[in-house]
Formats: C-alpha cells, sequence, structure tokens
C-alpha cells in the first residue's frame, strides 16, 4: 500500500494523506485530477469496486467534501478518494462512464446537496423528494426542525430534553460528588 | 378575508378534472363526496356487528410498522382467525392500516389509496409517528400527526406495536364498529375542504384529480 | 411443455429489431403508437418488497423498459443524526433496515470506537457475534418466505415467518425488544446472556434444520420453481464490478466476496467459516446460496455458543456518554448483512454530535440500476419474484 501511495504522488498531486486502519486509507486530490486517478486505480491498481460516493458539507470552510470509496478485491483495502469542491459553485465531473451505478449517487447528490454533475444520466430527475422547494436538504445551513414545525401540524403535549441538562438537573444532583462520572469538559 | 384571497382558496378548491384532457375526464368523477345516513337503529346494528366480523385488510405496507404484520398474517398470530383477512386492492378492502411514519411522497399515495377504498372503511394508525412524529418528529420528510390529513380510528402506541397489540387494536376497532362510533368516512365528506386544504399544504406537485371514488 | 421439462427460462429473445430508434443504448419507446402500455408496479402492490415503485413499459408480457422510483420511506437519518449526540443516534439508527437492524448497530458502534480509539472486550465480541449471526438467521427466514410468496407459494411464508418468530423471541430475551434491539453501544453490549439461553438457542436451531429440510423439498427441489427461477435475471461476472453488487447476488455469480472472510470484524476469523459461492449468476443460483448460507449461519450460532466465554466484562471503560466528544477524523466501517456489505462512513468534527453520517445500504444498487437492467425481457409475473430473489429492502437504499 505505501508503494502503492507513492506510486500515486508521482502521477498526481497528492494534497494529504491518511492511514485510518490497516485496510482503510484515505488521499485527498486535486479537483481536475480526481477522474485520472479514478480510472488509473480502476485499471492498474485493482480498486474495482465502488463503494459509494457521498458528500460531507464543510460550510465553515465553504466546501463541500466528495469521497469515493473504492475497494480492492485482492488485497481486501478500502481507498477513500476524497475532493475538496465549492461550496457556492458546486459541480464535479461526472463518473457514470467508469461505473454503471455512479449515476445513482450523483443523482441522490444532486437532490440533497445541490451539487450539479454535467453529463450524468438522470441527474435532473428526483429521487427521494417530490415536489421540493426550498433549498437541498442536506446542506448544514437547512434546518429540518423548524421547517417540519413550520409545515407539519403539532400534537400539542410534545416535550424535548437536552439529555445533557435533564441528566444533570434530575440525576446528577445527589450524585455530583459521585467518582463514578467522570466528567471530561468540566 | 379580501377578495384574491377568496379567489385563491375558489381556484385551489376547483375540480381539478378541470385540466385534465376532453378524453380523461369520464375517468375521474366529478361529484364531491356525500355522505352516508345511517338506516333505523335495529337495522344498522345488525349491519355492524356483521361489518365488524369481516375486516378485509388493504396490504399497504407504508412503513416499517407492515413487519409486524407480516407474523400477525401468518402461523403464530394468524389474524385469520379475528376475521381479517389481506386484500391486494383498495378496492375490495375496508380497514386501512398506516405502518408508521408517513414521508410526503407516501402520504399521497395513502390518500389516493383511501379514496378509492369502498366505504364503510376504517383507518388504523400504527405507531408512535403517526400520533405525533414519534422519533422523527424534527424529520422534514415525515408528517407529523395523521389524523389532519385522513381520518383515523384507531391508534395503536409503541415503535413498533408488538403483534399483540395489533391484535388488541383490531378489537379496540371491532368496539368501535359495534358501538357505532366509526364515523370516519362521514366525517371525511363533512369536512372535506379541511382535509383537502392541509393534503394540499404538504404535497406540493398535486397532480392528480381532487378526489377519484 | 417440453419446455418446462429442460426448465431453462428463456424469457422474451432480445431481439431489438422492433424498437428500430436506439438512443444512448435503449430503444425509443412511442407510447402513443398503441404498441405499448405503461404500468406501475406498486407502490401500492403486493408484488413489489416494501414500500418502492418500479413503472414498467410493456409489450403483451413482455417489459421493455422498467424505471425504479425510490423515496417513500424517506426518513432522512443522516439529517437527523447531525443534530443528534452520539448515544442518541442509536434508536434511530437501527429503523435502517427493518429485517435486520442489527448490523446497523454494530456499523455504527464500532465506527465510533474506531474514531474514538476504544477497545472492545472479548466477550462482548462474541456477544455481537452472536447478535449479527442470529439476525441474518432472521432476515434468510424472511427473504425464503418472500421468494416463495412471490412465486405462489404461500405455505412456505407461513412456514418460514412463524418460525422467524421464535428467533424473535430468542432476541427479545437477549435484548428486550422484538424487531428493533439496539443491542450494541460504544463500548460493548448492554446485557449479559439470560439464563438457559444456550439450551433455548440450541433446540431452537435443530427446529429450524428441521424445517429447512422441508424447505429443500418443497422449494429448491421443486420443479414449478426451478423453471420460473433458472435463467431469471442472470448477472454475469462481468457486471459485479461494473454496478457494484456485493453480498449473495455477487456470490452466486462467482465472486468471492464475503466481508466476514475478506476483512474479519467481530470474531469471524475465530470461527470455522467457508465462503459459499455458485457459478450461475441466475435467480436459483441466488436462492441457493442464499439457502447454503443460512444452513451456515445456524451452524455458525451453535458453533459460537459453544464458544462464547462464560466471565468477562461485557462494556468497556467510557467516558460519560452524554458528554461524549469523539475526536475530529473519518472512517468507513462495513459488515456481512444478508443482502450483502452494509457499511457506515462517519465523519466527526470533534464535536459532542456526528458531523456526517452515511449509511450505504447493501442492495443500494440493486434496486436500482441493475434491477433496471435485468427487468428488460422478463415477463411481468416474473418481476416479484427476481426482485425478491435481488433482496431489495427499500428503506436502507433512501434512508
Amino acid at each position: 500500500m505505501e508503494q502503492l501511495i507513492r506510486k500515486i504522488k508521482g502521477m498526481v498531486h497528492l494534497k494529504a494523506y491518511r492511514k485510518q486502519r490497516d485496510d482503510l486509507y484515505f488521499i485527498t486530490v486535486e479537483k481536475a485530477q480526481l477522474e485520472m486517478i479514478l480510472s488509473h486505480l480502476k485499471k492498474n491498481e485493482g480498486f474495482t469496486h465502488l463503494a459509494f460516493l457521498q458528500a460531507v458539507d464543510f460550510i465553515e470552510d465553504s466546501r463541500f467534501q466528495l469521497t469515493y470509496m473504492l475497494y480492492n478485491y485482492e488485497t481486501g483495502v478500502n481507498l477513500g478518494v476524497l475532493v475538496l469542491i465549492d461550496r457556492d459553485k458546486p459541480e464535479m465531473n461526472s463518473i457514470h462512464k467508469l461505473w454503471a451505478h455512479g449515476w445513482q449517487y450523483q443523482r441522490e447528490l444532486h437532490e440533497l446537496y445541490g451539487i450539479d454533475f454535467p453529463g450524468s444520466p438522470r441527474v435532473h430527475e428526483s429521487f427521494v423528494l417530490e415536489g421540493w422547494e426550498e433549498m437541498p436538504p442536506m446542506r448544514r445551513d437547512f434546518d429540518t426542525l423548524e421547517y417540519s414545525e413550520r409545515t407539519f401540524f403539532q400534537r400539542p403535549g410534545r416535550s424535548t430534553n437536552d439529555p445533557k441538562e435533564y441528566m444533570k438537573e434530575k440525576m446528577y444532583k445527589n450524585y455530583a460528588a459521585s467518582p463514578r462520572i467522570r466528567r471530561d469538559d468540566e | 378575508m379580501n377578495k384574491k384571497h377568496i379567489d385563491d382558496i375558489e381556484k385551489q378548491m376547483k375540480l381539478a378534472n378541470e385540466g385534465l384532457p376532453e378524453c380523461e375526464r369520464c375517468l375521474f368523477s366529478d361529484d364531491r363526496p356525500s355522505s352516508v345516513e345511517a338506516f333505523n337503529k335495529y337495522y344498522e346494528g345488525f349491519l355492524n356487528w356483521a361489518r365488524s366480523r369481516s375486516l378485509w385488510m388493504l396490504a399497504f405496507g407504508t412503513g416499517c410498522g407492515a413487519t409486524e404484520l407480516r407474523p400477525l398474517m401468518t402461523s403464530r398470530f394468524d389474524m385469520a382467525r379475528f376475521g381479517i383477512f389481506p386484500r391486494p386492492t383498495p378496492r375490495q378492502a375496508s380497514v386501512f392500516v398506516v405502518g408508521g411514519y408517513a414521508s410526503i411522497k407516501t402520504i399521497k399515495r395513502i390518500i389516493r389509496s383511501y379514496e378509492q377504498m369502498q366505504g364503510p372503511k376504517y383507518v388504523i394508525a400504527l405507531g408512535s409517528c403517526t400520533i405525533n412524529g414519534g422519533m422523527y418528529y424534527d424529520s422534514y420528510n415525515t408528517i407529523n400527526r395523521l389524523d389532519y390529513y385522513i381520518p383515523v380510528d384507531v391508534y395503536i402506541a409503541g415503535c413498533m406495536p408488538r403483534p399483540e397489540a395489533l391484535i388488541a387494536g383490531f378489537n379496540r376497532l371491532k368496539e368501535k364498529i359495534r358501538a357505532g362510533e366509526c364515523e370516519g368516512m362521514n366525517e371525511y365528506t363533512e369536512k372535506f375542504d379541511w382535509y383537502k386544504e392541509n393534503q394540499k399544504q404538504i404535497i406540493k406537485d398535486w397532480n392528480m384529480p381532487d378526489y377519484n371514488w | 411443455m417440453s419446455n418446462l421439462s429442460k426448465s431453462k427460462y428463456r424469457g422474451f429473445e432480445a431481439d431489438r429489431s422492433k424498437y428500430p430508434v436506439e438512443e444512448e443504448g435503449k430503444p425509443v419507446i412511442d407510447l402513443e403508437s398503441h404498441k405499448f402500455t405503461k404500468i406501475w408496479q406498486g407502490p401500492q402492490h403486493p408484488g413489489v418488497t416494501g414500500n418502492m415503485a418500479v413503472e414498467l413499459i410493456i409489450n403483451g408480457d413482455e417489459i421493455v423498459d422498467a424505471k425504479a422510483h425510490m423515496g417513500y420511506l424517506h426518513r432522512s437519518f443522516e439529517k437527523l443524526m447531525e443534530r443528534r449526540r452520539y448515544i442518541q443516534c442509536f434508536p434511530i439508527v437501527c429503523r435502517i433496515c427493518v429485517p435486520e437492524p442489527d448490523t446497523n448497530e454494530y456499523c455504527v458502534s464500532a465506527a465510533m470506537e474506531d474514531l474514538a480509539g476504544i477497545t472492545v472486550p472479548e466477550k462482548a465480541m462474541w456477544l455481537r457475534t452472536l447478535n449479527l449471526e442470529m439476525s441474518r438467521v432472521g432476515s434468510f427466514l424472511m427473504w425464503i418466505g418472500g421468494q416463495a410468496g412471490s412465486l405462489g407459494m404461500g405455505a412456505i411464508s407461513q412456514w418460514t415467518v412463524g418460525m422467524r418468530d421464535y428467533w424473535l423471541d430468542l432476541f427479545e430475551e437477549m435484548t428486550g425488544g422484538r424487531v428493533y434491539h439496539m443491542y450494541m453501544i460504544p463500548g460493548g453490549v448492554r446485557k449479559n446472556l439470560p439464563d438457559g439461553f444456550k439450551d433455548r438457542a440450541r433446540r431452537l436451531i435443530v427446529k429450524t434444520r428441521r424445517l429447512m429440510q422441508d424447505i429443500d423439498n418443497t422449494f429448491l427441489s421443486n420443479a414449478i420453481i426451478k423453471s420460473r427461477l433458472q435463467g431469471l435475471g442472470v448477472i454475469s461476472p462481468e457486471m459485479v464490478d461494473e454496478y457494484g453488487i456485493v453480498g449473495p447476488n455477487a456470490r452466486a455469480s462467482g465472486r468471492e466476496y464475503d466481508i466476514r472472510m475478506n476483512n474479519p470484524y467481530v470474531c469471524y476469523d475465530n470461527l470455522d467459516i467457508k465462503m459459499i459461492t455458485a457459478t450461475e449468476g441466475d435467480a436459483y443460483a441466488r436462492a441457493q446460496v442464499r439457502y447454503r448460507e443460512l444452513n451456515q449461519s445456524l451452524d455458525l450460532v451453535a458453533q459460537i455458543l459453544d464458544r462464547i466465554p462464560e466471565e468477562g466484562a461485557i462494556q468497556a471503560e467510557m467516558p460519560n456518554l452524554l458528554h461524549w466528544k469523539i475526536p475530529q477524523g473519518q472512517t468507513y466501517v462495513k459488515a456481512e448483512s444478508t443482502r450483502g456489505e452494509h457499511g457506515f462512513y462517519m465523519v466527526s468534527d470533534g464535536s459532542e454530535k456526528p458531523r456526517r453520517v452515511f449509511a450505504r445500504g447493501a442492495s443500494y444498487t440493486h434496486a436500482i440500476s441493475v434491477l433496471e437492467k435485468l427487468a428488460v425481457n422478463v415477463s411481468v409475473s416474473d418481476l416479484a419474484g427476481l426482485m425478491v430473489s435481488l433482496h431489495t429492502c427499500p428503506p436502507e437504499i433512501e434512508r
């Protein structure tokens, strides 16, 4: 695996590399070089199985992180290829030519995150939502509780507690001095 | 209420058949639903007794509550003992078991299926998520209470309710039918505009006729 | 009737010359020509698995185009988990796949342990293995019922779903819950085994084996079942990589990929376990693979029961879970469910709530792109059997 990472380093600009477990590695590459590295990994290095393609919203940095999780059947290693793209104008190259089920993930990301994949088949079709008018719901700045309260009718009598506050008040009063409770942040 | 607002409501409440091409208009009834009067006390009592003895259930697994319907249908709990039997189509069914949370896409189909069922018809709602949203109270895609969209006769609490709880719920429904308290169908016709308004508030692409009997 | 004795389902001839115009490999179908009919199978239909829909365009009995529609069960678990503390994720995470919730619990707790660097005690590992394997048995039993029921053999679903209920009783003893268990929590499991559990489990294994013999006689050896399933929905070995097919569907096409052996987790590397594969790749091969895996799972449960250590902790030393902060990082944890690779991708930003959790449902591709490809040239009456033989599970696809 170290050998492979060295090889990739020679090919593309490797922004970051991390070993999570013996069978799980993450590499971060440039947006423009992604398609090349994916097709190289698929054709020459045996990473033939695309487990998933997903996005993570880093709203503070105004970036989306796309994760392409590959798997090699021979060595049994998972390799996550990460790409950071701009959050304000999210657009990415489509991988539907490399994997026949890639369009499914791209359709999902287009609907739930608003990331566009030009050229991907059926990418503008709806996947799970029907007649959605708000912003893409999986973005961090979409408040699902507020939307739910605004749209659906609440039945009165429901109360919600933050467990931390609630337990502190109800249960820890007598146990505050107890050595069994370890508090990391207090 | 200003005039524009009234116009808007009238526009919303117009017959959806108006948008359809001429050849398809005859497929959907233009009539608004109407209430069914009860017969005289003794005959209606006999009918209610008979209705409670043969509840045919619509086999539409709308949520995860449908998992517990399968043990109920099969050999261990065997709901055929109680005169309950699954039917594949709404036209033959008299009980609609809404199995748990209903997402917006599903509630549209629930309403269509409910309207296609022939009266008398009853609704059992399973699980906490149909009562007040349950653990999905803050989800943007699941409704919080079902009785704003279709009339519900019996709620069964729990996540998910055990088959024994379902049997108890069905028995409660039978008692209510025998006592003549299950008037959900008439309630739906009487408060029809209110129900439609609530339904249209969440179903954004309303591309179906207002009612299909 | 000579075709029946040969018992090779051929489907319809894949002659595309009837539909002359092609775009991107697909025939362009003119609905106005009155040669084709568009029908919907689902969501209100007894022949679909769970709550999904397939939009079919048929010519006579033959399906010429299929389109899977999802989203009827979308509850946005991933969004909800971003709003909850780590320990609060557990009640909702098991709802992602209804017939087999334990894989979800295992994956989420293992992902948290991986990120936080917690080692689980050995006995808890064995109890997790037992729980996972029992849930596989339950899910397979339900699948046999579904496959038989979709081909019109209702009696077998009466047997197997009834038998699954006794397994649910065992779960109830072990965890307190019938369908949703919430048994595995970060750092270990919640409870020890109750007294006499092992004997009752062993008796149930014997009972289930007897049922398996009956199923072999009536279902897998049945000439009608064979003639309907053989040759139906063939997945070629090339398709496995192309479409990301996993689990028994891939193993029936000869791909040796079982996470319990390729990337052993919990205690699977201590167990006597063998890869089960077939080469035909059709629905009947998949049924056989699943049947043999069910037998193997029963074996494994028996092995685990013999080897669970009597003494030992079931919980690691944990910080207070209500204030638990997980260090920054990301991980991907997977486990073998009955449908294949079930994985969780978790990103933590160092706060009390996860930044992102993604559940990779095992049948994500099976139910959409694979089904859309395999359904073409199949008779409408076989579509239900095809869907069940892919073991699609809608709630884990749309989450």
